[in-house]
């Protein structure tokens, strides 16, 4: 499966190799195909009735959608924050860029209930945004405003090494041809910029479907309005029926999957046309 | 940095005060909360509720868990950059995509599958039951969920780091005799140090912090199996508010802490880079 | 240099599997006692005075470890390994799933000690703000437009299951068991509630602490734990007219106890219940006793009202659970359009 296209001088391809597909078989995959072999002791009707029930469609609809448009929001602002923190220099900047990773390494847990205690009718922002009548929390929007945070630092890490690493040369010879900075950035650095930043969108997305333990305390659960596909899977755990969650969770899965080989295509693609390698 | 790679003041101005804001409120404004909480009722609450046995107890778990999880995954990482970007084989994608999948399963899925494994009516289960090995609800089984949530991190930051490294400098040890691990320790290690260590700090964090996936395979036995995330949620649940951000807190600033050491392990990559920079 | 390396690397690792085989079960004398999560206070105490108790008749220090979470999940827990000796959940249909799914325990289980193995009981009432502003006194106020109800989620929650077969079965009543009437009652009451937490503690949170929702519906202990624990003077219980007998039942896992040898001692623990301490650290943890001396002495504590049991209206937890909780039942019917 895995054949060296060319040799290379370099020594410890197979050790190196085989330890990885080790060990990832190990932790990754043969955990992850038990959820296949569980969800195939299903016939294929039932798998598509339990798949296709309304409550799932809109259990699945609602995960997708407050998560495009949070890593949407994510992309935008993120990229925005990533070339401030890249190109300028301001006073207070190293703490900015340490305060990226945050949401990362806060438990799930915690971010929910700050979040809510945040965002629910009484909170710090909610009092202002409820008395707007904006429902920012037990709302899809709340949802959203939680992926949000969730999301920012995958868009904000993906983008900010490569502006870094960008080759001044590329940018002062389109200066020097009399491009102005809107053109040279339109013309000449978007086009560098995309395939990152539709990594980022696709690592935030990824992540937005699955997030559960954040979004369940600002979710309000509602069946068919406001519940998450993970909370979906929990549901059907509660009634014993594993293969049913299982079900749930492959379709997941394989979603994750294709985004991530899409992003992961989209990098190679232009690591190719811009000839990095 | 040249004239041509600016934007005028007033756009720089304007983008830095956007971001500024986007930060503040969505990321200083939780950070706030859970302080403002945990401070609630002063600081002697704030430390008796840090003192308490199996909060204690909680800790001592999920430091052993990242002292087992992230040198696994450290290992893995060095490994699995070494394969991919020294090497071009086919599957290469392939490969990539299935590193990168544990970060997008939901947590529920993550804990799951392990229940799936090891469970008494999981594949594993019934024979590991029959050799009177018990996994799943014990630290062996919040490990090994550990080991799977934060699997990529380590690699993804190292991956990058060497492509923009390159080969050459280790193909020319090699072309000057040195073996293999020789090479490894005295040309990519030095230059990859630094970026190890992010993945390092990062994998350490999100093992300490993870708690959808732990939650399913724990067990919930207090002073036995119980994450400081997982006790943070039992404190809430007992409406303990104050112990509960306190103990969050204490992740929280575990979380600070290892941002300012990497910003710290920035600075110092910067100064010794400036000779090399310069020399170019 | 290269020594250390591997060292490094693989100290861990060597720790790990070390560590792994030997923790599972330390060599003294352990108890498991997995439990829902209104519980927690009341067993802690419990098992305190417990261990004296064991430590007087047998001299045997014992030490009792607590597990506690959402009912059906912690059942789940069981059947998917976690060795547990004891069983104290908040429904029965969660550990018959357990004897029949895992068979660790009979089926029979119910039978095996007194009052239904019930040793304490509850009920469900309200949770409204100082003063009733809203004037909730009974289910029929629920169903009024303009009134925020808190009830958490019945698909995941063994609380919300009590609270929604009370309404139920009031509602039943009322309408001499038209099951329609019953149905339309409950969907004008879930319209009423704006979030489903995941379970009671949650829900409570949501009430108290963000200050959302007129009246929440709980159980009676957690009532009173959040009015006298938590800013009681904000809250006022209401107890409605009629209500539900909610029963709680406590179970050996016959299988687990006896291959850790603790049966003995698991089956006492379990009888100590319902010994006059037992009944009074129940009753002090706002649970109604099934000793008639102990209530006695608590009478003030609990107002008296009209119960009926799952058995009366739903002849079985199994059948409640059919009918209304699972994909399609009534709860589903509720949200399905």
């Amino acid at each position: 499966m895995f054949l060296l296209k060319q040799r290379s001088s370099l020594p410890g391809f197979h050790l190196a190799l085989g330890y990885t597909v080790f060990y990832l078989s190990l932790i990754v995959l043969i955990p992850l195909s038990t959820l296949f072999i569980k969800s195939s002791s299903l016939d294929w009707k039932t798998f598509i009735d339990i798949v296709s029930a309304p409550r799932t469609l809109a259990a699945i609809r609602l995960s997708f959608s407050t998560a495009f448009v949070a890593a949407s929001v994510n992309v935008f602002f993120g990229f925005m924050i990533a070339w401030v923190l890249a190109r300028y220099r301001f006073p207070g900047k190293k703490i900015i860029d340490a305060l990226i990773d945050f949401p990362f390494a806060l438990p799930t847990a915690v971010a929910g209930i700050a979040l809510t205690a945040l965002y629910s009718p009484h909170g710090w922002v909610g009092r202002y945004l409820y008395s707007w009548g904006i429902e920012s929390a037990y709302s899809p929007l709340g949802i959203t405003l939680a992926l949000i945070f969730i999301g920012l630092p995958f868009v904000v890490r993906t983008i900010e090494p490569v502006i870094q690493e960008l080759d001044p040369e590329l940018e002062e010879a389109a200066a020097s041809l009399g491009a102005g900075r809107w053109q040279t950035f339109g013309r000449v650095l978007f086009p560098v910029l995309l395939p990152p930043l539709l990594t980022g969108f696709n690592l935030a997305f990824a992540r937005g479907i699955a997030e559960y333990g954040s979004i369940i305390f600002i979710a309000g659960n509602m069946p068919g309005k406001t519940e998450i596909a993970p909370l979906l899977i929990i549901t059907k755990l509660e009634q014993f029926d594993y293969t049913g969650a299982t079900a749930i969770a492959v379709v997941m899965l394989t979603i994750s999957f294709i985004l991530l080989a899409i992003t992961n295509f989209l990098q190679w693609w232009a690591s190719k046309r811009i000839g990095i390698n | 940095m040249s004239q041509s790679r600016q934007e005028p003041t007033i756009i720089r101005r304007i983008l830095i005060t956007i971001a500024l804001w986007y930060i503040g409120f969505f990321l200083v404004l939780p950070l706030m909360i859970v302080f403002a909480s945990a401070l609630h009722q002063g600081v002697g609450v704030y430390l008796s509720s840090l003192h308490d046995p199996m909060t204690l107890a909680a800790i001592r778990l999920t430091l052993l868990t990242a002292v087992v999880a992230v040198p696994l995954n450290l290992f893995f990482g060095i490994a699995a950059s070494w394969a991919i970007v020294k090497f071009d084989f086919r599957g290469k994608n392939l490969l990539l995509t299935l590193i990168d999948l544990p970060l997008s399963v939901s947590p529920v899925i993550s804990g799951l599958i392990y229940v799936l494994l090891f469970g008494a009516h999981g594949a594993w289960g019934p024979w590991l039951k029959a050799h009177g090995i018990q996994i799943i609800f014990t630290p062996a089984a919040i490990i090994l969920t550990t080991l799977f949530v934060t699997f990529p991190l380590v690699a993804r930051e190292l991956i990058p780091m060497m492509k923009t490294l390159g080969n050459d400098e280790e193909e020319a040890a090699i072309t000057l005799g040195a073996g293999g691990f020789k090479t490894f320790w005295y040309v990519t290690l030095p230059n990859i140090k630094w970026g190890l260590l992010y993945g390092v700090l990062l994998c350490n964090a999100r093992a300490m912090g993870e708690f959808g996936a732990v939650s399913v395979v724990s067990g919930h036995i207090r002073g036995l199996t119980n994450t400081l995330p997982l006790h943070i949620e039992i404190l809430y649940n007992e409406y303990q508010f104050t112990a509960a951000f306190a103990a969050a807190s204490l992740l929280v600033f575990l979380a600070l802490v290892t941002l300012v050491a990497k910003s710290l392990i920035e600075l110092k990559f910067k100064a010794e880079q400036m000779p090399l920079l310069k020399g170019k | 240099m290269k020594l250390k390396f591997l060292l490094i690397f693989f100290l861990p690792a060597i720790l790990w599997i070390t560590f792994s085989g030997t923790v599972s079960r330390a060599k003294k004398i352990t108890l498991l006692n997995l439990s829902y999560d209104p519980t927690r206070e009341l067993y802690e105490e419990f098992n305190n005075a417990f261990a004296k108790h064991w430590k007087n008749q047998t001299g045997e220090d014992v030490t009792i470890y607590q597990s506690h979470g959402g009912s059906g999940k912690q059942a789940r827990t069981i059947i998917d390994g976690l060795e547990a000796d004891v069983v104290t959940l908040a429904l029965a249909y969660d550990i018959d799933a357990i004897a029949e799914r895992a068979g660790l325990l009979d089926q029979n289980w119910q039978s095996l000690l007194p009052n239904n193995s019930c040793p304490y009981t509850s009920t469900i009432v309200f949770l409204v703000r100082k003063g009733n502003p809203k004037n909730i006194r009974d289910w029929d106020d629920l169903a009024k437009p303009g009134i925020q109800i808190i009830t958490p989620n019945p698909k995941i929650s063994g609380g919300a299951r009590w609270n929604y077969l009370a309404a139920w079965g009031v509602a039943l009543h009322k309408w001499d068991r038209d099951e329609q009437k019953a149905m339309s009652f409950l969907k004008t009451i879930f319209k009423n509630v704006p979030v489903l937490d995941s379970g009671a503690r949650g829900a409570a949170t949501t009430f108290i602490e963000r200050k959302i929702g007129d009246v929440l519906i709980t159980w009676e202990n957690e009532a009173y734990l959040a009015v006298n624990k938590l800013a009681g003077d904000q809250f006022e219980i209401i107890v409605p007219s009629l209500s539900i007998l909610a029963e709680p039942p406590v179970a050996l896992v016959k299988r687990n106890a006896d291959q850790h040898g603790t049966r003995r001692m698991a089956e006492e623990y379990l009888k100590y219940l319902y010994s006059e301490e037992g009944q009074i650290i129940a009753a002090r943890h706002y649970f109604r006793p099934q000793s008639e001396s102990v209530a006695q002495r608590y009478a003030d504590q609990f107002q008296p009202v009209k119960l009926f049991t799952i058995k009366d209206v739903f002849g079985s937890w199994k059948k409640a659970q059919r009918t209304h909780f699972s994909d399609g039942g009534t709860f589903d019917q509720i949200y399905e359009n």
